[in-house]
């Protein structure tokens, strides 16, 4: 069951500092290639630790849009 | 909880740093591995690795923002992330480190005398001879090792000011490493 709620990143904003991969708690966040990080949906909780840290403030909690 | 690593220790090293400058002015130069690895990993390997593990910096100011809860954690101004800003920092960084070399050559060109002082915020002089006997080495290597020190000083301050102002991380979204490295990954993701 997947949670209401995810991460998603503002790659444009995103400064691939890692900030928000120490703080997940489920560790679905990772720094692709030094460019930007992603969210692994399927492990995400929606929690928002991550979008709390971020000093770019490129982490939003959005509705998860079921496909 | 993770597992913590080696590396998540660094930010004593970023402590040391300024420790060890203080008494002998001439350790500044071992900040050079903090501009060189970065660029190392960003260049050779196409990560942030340094950022995301081994910045003592980073780690420092998330110890005291997060740990000790010296940060305010309100989310810092849209300008500081953007890509005007970030860049233009970088240059305007880039032209202060440039000047600290150019200083560094005059004094070891004979043009200049050594300035035994730091300079915090490229502005305000600080006396700092106590951390240097003049004519233990050639007067540049001692003249960049006052210039290194005074822009790794003042760029730790911005930090801790920021950290304070705003979320514990709050450098990282213009530091001019991070602003370098990132440039670079996306550059080489570019080219394959
Ligand atoms: S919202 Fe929570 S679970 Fe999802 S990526 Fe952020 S920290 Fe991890
Ligand atoms: S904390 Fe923010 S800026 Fe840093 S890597 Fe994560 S999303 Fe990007
Ligand atoms: S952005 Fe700068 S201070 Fe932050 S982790 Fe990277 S090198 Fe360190």
């Amino acid at each position: 069951m997947l949670s209401k709620r995810l991460a998603a990143i503002d790659k444009g904003r995103c400064v691939a500092c890692g900030a928000c991969v120490k703080v997940c708690p489920r560790s679905a966040l990772s720094v692709f290639r030094g460019c930007y990080a992603q969210v692994d949906g399927d492990l995400c909780v929606g929690c928002g630790r991550c979008a709390g840290v971020c000093p770019a403030g490129s982490i939003n909690i959005k509705e998860r849009v079921q496909a | 909880m993770k597992k913590n690593h080696w590396y998540d220790y660094l930010w004593i090293w970023s402590i040391l740093y300024f420790a060890l400058g203080f008494f002998n002015i001439l350790f500044a130069w071992l900040g050079l591995i903090d501009f060189l690895l970065p660029l190392i990993f960003a260049a050779a390997g196409g990560n942030k690795f340094f950022c995301n593990s081994l910045c003592g910096r980073g780690q420092l100011l998330n110890k005291l923002g997060s740990g000790c809860k010296l940060s305010r954690g309100k989310p810092s101004p849209r300008w500081f992330s953007s890509k005007g800003f970030r860049y233009g920092f970088l240059v305007f960084f880039l032209a202060m480190f440039g000047s600290m070399l150019l200083q560094t050559y005059t004094v070891a060109a004979g043009a200049a005398s050594l300035s035994e002082a730091i300079k915090l915020f490229w502005t305000f002089r600080v006396p700092w001879d106590w951390a240097y006997t003049a004519g233990f080495v050639p007067d540049w290597v001692a003249q960049f090792s006052f210039g290194f020190y005074s822009l790794m000083l003042t760029s730790t301050l911005i930090g801790l000011i920021v950290m304070v102002l705003y979320r514990p991380r709050s450098w990282c979204a213009f530091c001019p490493m991070g602003t370098m490295t990132q440039s670079i990954c996306k550059l080489k993701n570019r080219a394959g």
